[in-house]
């Protein structure tokens, strides 16, 4: 029996990490468009090294259909590829009415911030051990004023919580 | 055609293998054609997870003699796909198929399913379209049961997606804008988990060439052991944060609080522990022995008890109180896990046992007094304890099972996870003792504190006096209180029943013979139960 050469191809490994890179560089973003635009990217990443996992392209992966001497492409790699395909059309198809809920309700699709970190930082700011301020002079404000700011990506969302 | 449908005398305990999976599915089939008839989408969904869980609970009796293993579509592994029925999933399959059932009849007695108001009428007049409510709870069942029976590494992939694709649809139920915040959190990070652990399959299949577990464990030993360890540590990081655990944890306390309470109870219960279930599997039967990783693990484990209870702590809302808990008790799990020993892992397994139950009862119960005293924040509620004694007690029984106060179900756990970190004896395991008893303390300190707060404090104004809790709320909630009972006093047999399933997992040759019954990895692509005959007419 002729085995596949399992060596795989330098084109598709680059690609997988292009998309790779690509992909984590959209998650890291805010909007969640964005964040959909890198989950696809991820997402092709991980089903070409599902196909990179098969070894390299052979005959069609059907008996009888191959020369004798000729080796067939690993037809278990393509079905798991199609699978997963599947999958993430469904997810995709999700986290898009995910997107256009959250653009009906505030306007945009931003990933607020969570809860509990907003939460922290406001009773961080507000016992903060205000010992140096190096820059009060210049700017005018103090420590604690700068600290609520800085955390402040949210505003409007205060009474809410406070609801909760 | 009549070949296709074997007849009762070829029923054998494999052919309940796919029901806790099919039922549900088809049942969620039919329930969404239904989606006007709430009554009948009612009885489909209680019918069918009775089945599951009645089946689950036969396949806990045969499993005992030796794994059940069935060939998906009569292609013999590893081939075929196939569904492999050992103690440990067919015990997780009945505990997980209980809880789903109470907090089914729970959230009928609720009345979310029919579009009443969120958050126990804390919003009037909000109300949302839930038809789709019961369809999909049955297909997260159904993606529980196929995550827990598979024998098969991509086919586990599968299970997650299901009841991932369910429980991001669960979470955000009616778009609010709340939400729709957590769920945006949730998706994105449960997505990420699922690519990691895509990548890892990908990795694992380059690497030996198969997905079938009992394969996998005869070929990943021969496999260079640097490579072997990072599959095994990107396996460990997809299933790490499907568990919560620490540091990957940070998603958890943000998007369960949110949803309504008989959802937050399912989560809190059940996803996390297959997180856990699959740590297990993987550790057990594919990674035995790795002394370094079983470090790594036991600092985890450390650190998810300790940081998850002091966040618990610091918590003045109950949900978020108890969404701490639940991350710092999957510490214990995962100390049992990283033991690797049969007593750590027959612990580690009795203790994901009681604290489904538990912590399911939990959140349940939170729901009854987020109806009753209209918050769940500890400064709104009090007084409780004068208006709902039943309340208190439904309350305070599950809270001191979480915090192992003697003779309940979380102390014999924590007992049997201690008694082997001591004998483990290694600076780590003793830190872990240490750790799990400082735990154990702040756990008290937290649902006691809670218990205070909402039941004894003066009570605030805006507690409504005659607010009568549903009947239908507060059974189901109590029949879950009564199954951790019953776990308490099923101990012995139940721990008897933790500790063989430890055993048959550790020894990874039960598992290997029952999938590859000829002995051969290399399997005829056959199935025992179609003989050549049948094979000949088809073709």
């Amino acid at each position: 029996m002729t085995v596949l050469q399992n060596t795989p191809s330098a084109v598709l490994v680059l690609a997988i990490g292009v998309l790779f890179g690509t992909g984590v560089y959209l998650l890291l973003e805010r909007p969640l468009t964005r964040i959909l635009l890198g989950f696809i990217l991820i997402s092709n990443a991980v089903n070409l090294m599902l196909l990179v996992a098969g070894g390299r392209a052979g005959a069609s992966p059907i008996v009888g259909n191959a020369p004798q001497d000729e080796p067939m492409a690993d037809p278990l790699a393509q079905a798991m590829t199609l699978t997963a395909i599947v999958i993430t059309l469904a997810l995709t198809a999700f986290i898009l009415a995910l997107a256009y809920r959250s653009w009906q309700i505030h306007g945009h699709d931003e990933v607020a911030d969570d809860v509990e970190d907003k939460r922290v930082a406001r009773a961080a700011a507000a016992n903060a051990p205000a010992y140096t301020d190096a820059d009060a002079e210049e700017t005018g404000q103090t420590l604690d004023e700068e600290a609520a700011a800085v955390h402040d990506e949210t505003v409007g969302d205060e009474d809410e919580e406070r609801a909760r | 055609m009549s070949d296709l449908i074997p007849g009762p005398e070829t029923w054998n305990a494999a052919t309940l293998v796919p029901l806790p999976v099919l039922v549900p599915l088809f049942a969620a089939g039919l329930t969404l054609a239904l989606r006007r008839y709430a009554n009948v989408q009612r009885t489909i969904s209680v019918t069918a997870l009775t089945i599951t869980t009645l089946a689950s609970a036969a396949l806990m009796f045969f499993a005992d003699a030796g794994p059940v293993v069935v060939d998906v579509g009569g292609w013999a592994a590893p081939v075929g796909v196939n569904l492999v029925a050992d103690r440990l999933s067919a015990l997780m399959l009945t505990v997980s198929g209980v809880m789903l059932l109470c907090v089914l009849l729970y959230s009928l007695g609720q009345g979310v399913p029919e579009g009443d108001d969120l958050d126990g009428g804390s919003r009037v007049g909000e109300t949302i379209p839930v038809a789709i409510f019961h369809p999909t709870y049955l297909v997260l069942a159904a993606g529980v049961a196929n995550a827990f029976l598979t024998g098969d590494l991509f086919n586990l992939y599968v299970g997650f997606e299901i009841l991932l694709a369910a429980s991001a649809i669960l979470l955000t139920l009616g778009g609010t804008a709340e939400r729709i915040r957590a769920g945006s959190m949730y998706v994105i990070v449960t997505l990420m988990s699922s690519l990691v652990f895509l990548a890892a399959i990908a990795l694992v299949y380059a690497a030996t060439g198969t997905v079938n577990m009992a394969q996998l464990a005869e070929r990943l030993p021969e496999i260079d052991p640097t490579v072997r360890t990072a599959l095994q540590l990107l396996l460990l990081l997809a299933f790490g944060i499907k568990a919560a655990v620490f540091p990957l944890s940070f998603w958890l306390p943000d998007s369960y609080p949110t949803a309504p309470a008989p959802v937050t109870a399912v989560f809190a219960g059940l996803l996390t522990k297959i997180g856990v279930y699959a740590m297990l599997r993987t550790q057990v039967l594919l990674f035995p022995d790795d002394p370094a990783v079983d470090r790594l693990l036991m600092v985890v484990a450390l650190l998810t008890m300790v940081i998850g209870i002091f966040g618990a702590v610091a918590q003045n809302d109950v949900k978020r109180l108890l969404s701490f808990t639940l991350v710092s008790h999957i510490g214990f799990m995962v100390f049992g896990v990283a033991l690797a020993s049969q007593a750590g892992t027959a612990a580690a397994i009795f203790y994901v046992v009681h604290h489904i139950s538990v912590q399911t009862a939990l959140f349940l119960v939170v729901g009854l007094v987020e109806f009753r005293g209209g918050s769940t924040s500890l400064d709104r509620l009090g007084g409780l304890a004068r208006l709902a004694p039943g309340l208190a007690v439904l309350f305070f029984v599950p809270a001191l099972n979480l915090a192992g106060i003697p003779p309940l179900s979380g102390f014999l756990g924590k007992v049997g996870l201690l008694t082997e970190g001591v004998r483990d004896g290694s600076g780590l395991a003793w830190a872990l003792v240490i750790g799990s008893v400082v735990t154990s303390l702040l756990t008290l300190y937290a649902v006691v504190k809670a218990w205070n707060k909402a039941f004894w404090q003066d009570a605030p104004d805006d507690v409504p006096e005659d607010v009568r809790l549903p009947r239908g709320m507060v059974l189901p909630a109590g029949a879950l209180i009564a199954f951790g009972l019953a776990i308490t006093v099923a101990a012995g047999p139940l721990y008897g029943y933790a500790e063989r399933a430890a055993e048959s997992s550790m020894d990874g040759t039960t598992y290997v013979d029952a999938v590859f019954p000829d002995g051969s990895d290399r399997g005829t692509g056959k199935s025992d139960e179609i003989t050549d005959d049948a094979t000949g007419d088809d073709s």
